[in-house]
């Protein structure tokens, strides 16, 4: 292949888009997995998880190293997601005009949406709790993230997009996960089922542990 | 929907009164929907006979006939192609829209009548659209090369029957389109699954296993389908019951052949380009 | 018209072998300057067209539908012959050889078919190398079966579905010429036409189905590979598009049409529901290993559902004509004994046309014996299609069959190269008349059009290349062509422009009445001379009152129809004179008048020639000659089955 045709030939083919979205999308499943058990230390009491958050910052090779693959997970992943939504809409010309849906799921349909949605909450996400550009309870909270975290939940607009947010995030993962394995290969008529209960199950851990500790604070167990 | 076995066994006495919605296009032009109604279809009556019925009338009436492909009329030539009240084939699940019969419509019902919709199926009239990307998809790679009269002693090859009725399964597929009509973005994955499926798990496929799947995908991109995503309206609406398992297999082998091509080596220093 | 069989000298088993070594070749270099038209991309078209273009040929083929593979091919389901004797259970070439021309009635060529029997070894091993998924053993080996009543197991098969696999195979080498540019293919293309150049066929004219145009192609050879004609009877088991025309148009323009009385009727097809069916579906000949055909003995029963009708009141009719092969009893026997049941008013079913046309195929005793699942393993996937298209569950109650026209022997007259009368045209496949005499043997269709398209056509088109040379191809410019594009022209403006108030559609259902109530099953002079007399009435009235809606610049289905239809009309009254003057009965030509204890009754000293018909001019009849066929090897005898 020479040089001068790379730009055309190296531009993924469709499949080659999908195994790039089920790669990427497997790191920050793998990550939001990780992140959820850090906060959770959140209810083991404000020194927890502000120790955790200490250690992460006392360690900068090790973070930097994993918000780069994140960095570059999350563009590759909206990157071919964008490009892949844009063919399939051109592909599909219009569609019939009666459209009828046998087996498609609500989340399978919903993709692009939600992911949409998450990437605007992960923006909204980072200028608040990572850049802190966005001081919602007011104060600088210096090292205590605990502090940080009840003041920004303690907010209902605050927290319920939070939760709204993680309940769309179940939904991209319970297909999304299945979907994984389907384009690396690795899903058959018998392990599909099977795989989407795993999905599903995988979404709503995320979830419900995302979600336990805004509601934590709303409830008032989390002060 | 009856089930067709509650019915009497001389159902063709009874008769359905219609409503069509049918879209009307002519090479080149815009389309639109037009709408006809039709009295006394036999519930024996094939969707198509129905649809002679109609032609008849419009004859009759000195109107232009609609266009629609079809061919054996016994679900094996995948000639036929018509999006039945918003599903490729119509209601019944494994059944092409020639195989399809009126007893499975009510009375008074509107049934409204589409092409397969899809930038790479573009519509020639009426109903009938040019599914020919399937063809160069072929073209490209879906064959075993093998020149006549070269071909060694059948049962040199020993096949494995499980093997052999893996191919034999994903080889039913009989290129009518609707897996691409069916999905919501055109993406013809379960088409060229079945075909990498059934030859690149032959051995006597093996030779062009790599060569194949790339060229296939290549030329399926480039004929302007939909990626896939997985939503599995292809294989709900295959007439043949083609599964997802082939695209599962077809992402596999890419990826294969995507990392064998990336680190192959030809033995000998390159010069210049190829 | 001369009729020279070319039969090459010597032993039939050297026969071809030695021909082989004599016929002239093409240098390599030379052969991509020879251009090749192939009609049809069916097994013969796909398999021949790849070949050529494999040997280095410029070729271009042609077929109506939108894509190659859905060529009528597709839908054979039962299998294809080849004298591999896998089985070790005793056959071989000559075993393969006897059986065809004995299932043929003694009606076919020797040489011919001694020599299809020969290539059918190698076409499994090309197909099996092309990937066609045939069924195996466990042990990885390729399986067989008996079929068609054939004493060794030698039918090689994938699913029910053996038509579909062989022209997978077929349409992806040809796909792999097509993407190397060495085919054109051309779809959604009709020949409409042959063209002659000094007494030679130097191309075609073909109507493009999409735009309308319509074009000369010129070449140096013209194979044509179109299929057969059942559809002559509008009720058949071929594809709406099966067609005459193209073989039609050949034998009008000088092509001996040979033997086209012989057709073959299939005994278990789902009978008609309707007066608006369009289509009859073939099912398995294998249900009747397991099915008990019968019919009420009174007729006042046969209004009554099946499960009223007591069991002394059945008439299982084949077990009591034929005790020996009882419900197994051929093809031709068994439609014959049906349509006599039902023609006594025995029939059974809906009241199509003022009569029950169907026969019970009942399972209860298979099922009482073996158990529905038993039999759901063996049919299911048949069961399922009956209750599909008629709504009936066949586990309940008895199925309902009836014969229908399923595959025609006659075509175009060809000799031992599969070259017509007209130099530089050749026909192949269900389109000639070459191999299977009266009446042919299951599972040999497949194995005859592949047999044509990989091994016999490749030779003999390259031997009459070398012998025209390189100066041979015409340009389309020449008046030969432009003649023939006129006419074409001419006629399809016609048919835009006549203001008739017929639709096609209803001339060739009530054409396929007549031919199939007197050139069907069973034939006799009185009925195909009225046969004749109402054809030329209604051909008549055709060319008055046509009329045919639509554009010539778009895709014209019912322009498409009036065409075909014209040629099935003409060529109808050749099949009634054709079957009018073989006053004998033989394989699927059953002359009422021509029979012994109800079998029929060959006429060998009179009879034993292929009957071959030439075109004598618009509104005339065709004038016969006969082939005389000069059995070296075999002894004639006739079949038995009481
Ligand atoms: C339902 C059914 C089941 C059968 N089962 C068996 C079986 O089990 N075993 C067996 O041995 N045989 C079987 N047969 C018979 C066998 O399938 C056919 O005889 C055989 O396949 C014919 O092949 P062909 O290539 O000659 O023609 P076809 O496959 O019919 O191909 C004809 C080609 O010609 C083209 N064509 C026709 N007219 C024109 C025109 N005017 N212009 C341009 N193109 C044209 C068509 O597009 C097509 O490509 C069966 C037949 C039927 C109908
Ligand atoms: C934490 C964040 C996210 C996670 C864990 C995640 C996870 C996944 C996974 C596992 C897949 C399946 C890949 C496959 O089909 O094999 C996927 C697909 C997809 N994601 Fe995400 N994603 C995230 C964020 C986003 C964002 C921000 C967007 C959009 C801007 C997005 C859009 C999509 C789209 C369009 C698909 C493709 C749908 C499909 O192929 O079925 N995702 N995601
Ligand atoms: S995979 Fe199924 S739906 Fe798609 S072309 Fe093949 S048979 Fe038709
Ligand atoms: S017409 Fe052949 S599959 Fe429907």
């Amino acid at each position: 292949m020479s040089a001068s045709s790379c730009y055309k030939n190296c531009q993924p083919a469709s499949i080659g888009k999908k195994i790039i979205m089920a790669l990427s999308g497997l790191v920050l499943a793998g990550f939001v997995f990780g992140h959820m058990i850090g906060n959770l230390t959140v209810f083991k009491g404000a020194a927890a998880i502000n120790e955790y958050a200490e250690w992460l910052h006392a360690h900068p090779g090790l973070l930097w190293v994993a918000r780069s693959v994140l960095i570059v997970s999350v563009i590759a992943h909206i990157w071919s997601g964008v490009l892949l939504t844009i063919e399939n809409r051109i592909a599909r010309a219009g569609g019939p005009a009666v459209e009828v849906t046998r087996q498609a799921s609500l989340s399978s349909r919903t993709m692009p949406y939600s992911g949409v949605i998450i990437l605007a909450f992960i923006v909204f996400h980072l200028l608040h709790f990572t850049f802190r550009k966005i001081a919602l309870g007011g104060q600088e909270f210096g090292a205590d993230v605990y502090k940080m975290i009840i003041a920004g939940f303690s907010q209902p607009a605050v927290a319920l997009f939070y939760i709204a947010s993680m309940i769309l995030l179940c939904l991209h993962l319970s297909h999304g996960i299945s979907s994984v394995f389907q384009t690396l290969g690795l899903r058959n008529q018998r392990w599909r089922g099977r795989l989407d209960v795993v999905a599903t199950a995988y979404g709503w851990v995320i979830a419900l542990g995302f979600i336990s500790i805004p509601l934590a604070v709303l409830l008032g167990q989390l002060k | 929907m009856v089930k067709p076995s509650e019915q009497s066994s001389h159902d063709s006495e009874r008769t359905l009164a219609l409503r069509l919605r049918v879209w009307r296009q002519l090479r080149g032009g815009e389309g639109h929907f037009e709408e006809y109604s039709l009295a006394a279809v036999p519930v024996s009556a094939s969707f198509l006979e129905m649809m002679d019925m109609l032609n008849e009338q419009l004859i009759r009436e000195g109107k232009d006939t609609i266009a629609f492909d079809h061919d054996c009329r016994e679900g094996i030539c995948g000639m036929c192609s018509m999006t039945i009240n918003g599903m490729p084939h119509g209601p019944i699940p494994g059944v092409t829209t020639c195989q399809l019969h009126m007893r499975n419509f009510r009375d008074g019902e509107t049934i409204t009548v589409e092409p397969w919709r899809a930038r790479a199926f573009p519509v020639l009239k009426d109903l009938a659209v040019n599914r020919s990307a399937f063809d160069k998809v072929i073209q490209a790679g879906g064959f075993i090369t093998v020149r006549t009269g070269s071909a060694p002693e059948a049962n040199n090859t020993l096949i494995p029957k499980p093997i052999a009725d893996e191919a034999m399964d994903a080889a039913e597929c009989i290129g009518c389109g609707a897996c691409v009509a069916s999905c919501k973005n055109g993406s013809a994955m379960l088409f060229v699954g079945a075909k990498i499926n059934h030859l690149n798990i032959l051995p006597q496929g093996q030779p062009e296993r790599e060569r194949r799947t790339l060229a296939m995908v290549k030329t399926m991109d480039d004929a302007g389908f939909g990626n896939c995503t997985n939503y599995g309206e292809c294989q709900a609406h295959c007439p043949k019951g083609i599964t997802l398992d082939v695209i599962a297999k077809l992402n596999r082998d890419y990826l294969r052949a995507r990392v064998k091509d990336f680190f192959s080596s030809t033995g000998k220093a390159r010069k210049g380009g190829e | 018209m001369k009729l020279d069989a070319k039969i090459p000298a010597g032993p039939l088993a050297d026969k071809w072998n030695n021909h082989k070594a004599k016929m002239r070749l093409v240098t390599p270099t030379n052969r991509r300057r020879y251009h090749i038209i192939v009609v049809g991309s069916g097994l013969a078209g796909s398999a021949a067209a790849a070949s050529l273009a494999e040997m280095g040929y410029e070729v271009s083929c042609f077929c109506y539908q939108d894509s190659p593979r859905r060529a009528h091919s597709i839908a054979a389901q039962g299998g294809i012959n080849a004298a591999k004797n896998y089985q070790n259970d005793g056959d071989s070439v000559r075993r393969l050889f006897l059986d065809t021309i004995k299932g043929g009635d003694y009606r076919a060529r020797e040489a011919n078919v001694y020599r299809l029997a020969q290539v059918s070894t190698s076409i499994i091993d090309q197909c099996v190398a092309q990937g066609v998924p045939f069924a195996r053993e466990y042990g990885g080996l390729l399986a067989n079966r008996s079929f068609g009543g054939a004493q060794v197991s030698r039918t090689f098969y994938a699913r029910g579905q053996t038509g579909q696999q062989l022209l997978l195979g077929a349409y992806s080498a040809l796909s792999r010429q097509i993407g190397a540019g060495t085919v054109k293919m051309y779809t959604r293309h009709e020949m409409l036409d042959l063209v002659l150049v000094e007494g030679q066929a130097k191309g075609i004219v073909t109507r493009d189905l999409v735009t309308g145009e319509i074009k000369a192609w010129a070449s140096d050879v013209v194979v044509l590979c179109t299929g057969g004609y059942g559809n002559v009877f509008y009720l058949s088991t071929n594809a709406q598009g099966c067609n005459v025309t193209a073989t039609f148009r050949a034998h009008r323009r000088g092509a001996g049409f040979a033997n086209p009385c012989y057709s073959q009727i299939h005994p278990t097809c789902i009978p008609v529901h309707g007066e608006d069916q369009a289509k009859l579906t073939l099912m398995s000949e294998s249900l009747r290993n397991d099915g008990r055909v019968w019919v009420p003995k009174n007729s006042a029963d046969c209004a009554k559902p099946a499960s009223e009708i007591p069991e002394e009141a059945r008439d299982y009719f084949l077990e009591r004509k034929y005790p020996s092969y009882g419900n197994l009893a051929p093809r031709d026997i068994s439609s014959r004994a049906a349509k006599e049941v039902c023609d006594e008013g025995r029939g059974v079913g809906q009241v199509v046309d003022g009569k029950r046309l169907g026969v019970y195929l009942d399972f209860s005793a298979a099922i009482k014996r073996l158990g529905e699942s038993a039999i759901r393993e063996r049919y299911g996937n048949l069961f399922d299609m009956y209750e599909n298209i008629t709504g009936e569950n066949a586990y309940r109650q008895p199925m309902r069959i009836f014969p229908a026209v399923h595959y025609t022997m006659g075509g175009l007259w060809v000799d031992y190269n599969l070259q017509s009368n007209i130099p530089g045209l050749f026909v192949g496949g269900e389109a000639n008349f070459s191999d299977h005499g009266s009446n042919r043997l299951g599972a040999s269709a497949l194995m005859q059009g592949l047999a044509d398209g990989y091994f016999v056509l490749p030779y003999t088109v390259t031997d009459y290349l070398a012998g025209v040379g390189l100066s041979g191809r015409p340009s389309v410019d020449r008046p030969e062509f432009k003649a023939v594009v006129k006419e074409v022209e001419e006629r399809t403006h016609w048919f835009l422009n006549n203001n008739g108030n017929r639709s096609a559609r209803s001339y060739h259902k009530e054409l396929g009445k007549i031919v199939w109530e007197k050139c069907g099953m069973t034939r006799d002079k009185a009925g195909l001379e009225g046969a004749i007399r109402d054809l030329q009435a209604l051909r008549d009235d055709f060319w008055k009152n046509i009329k045919v809606v639509g554009a010539g610049n778009q895709l014209a289905p019912e322009l498409e129809r009036a065409g075909r239809v014209a040629d099935f009309l003409d060529f109808g009254i050749m099949m009634c004179l054709d079957a009018l003057t073989r006053e004998e009965s033989c394989g699927g030509h059953f002359r009422t008048e021509y029979q012994e204890a109800g079998e029929a009754k060959r006429n060998d000293d009179t009879f034993a020639h292929a009957a071959v018909w030439e075109f004598k001019g618009e509104g005339n009849l065709p004038k016969r000659h006969t082939e005389p066929l000069t059995y070296e090897e075999v002894q004639l005898t006739t079949r038995s089955y009481k």
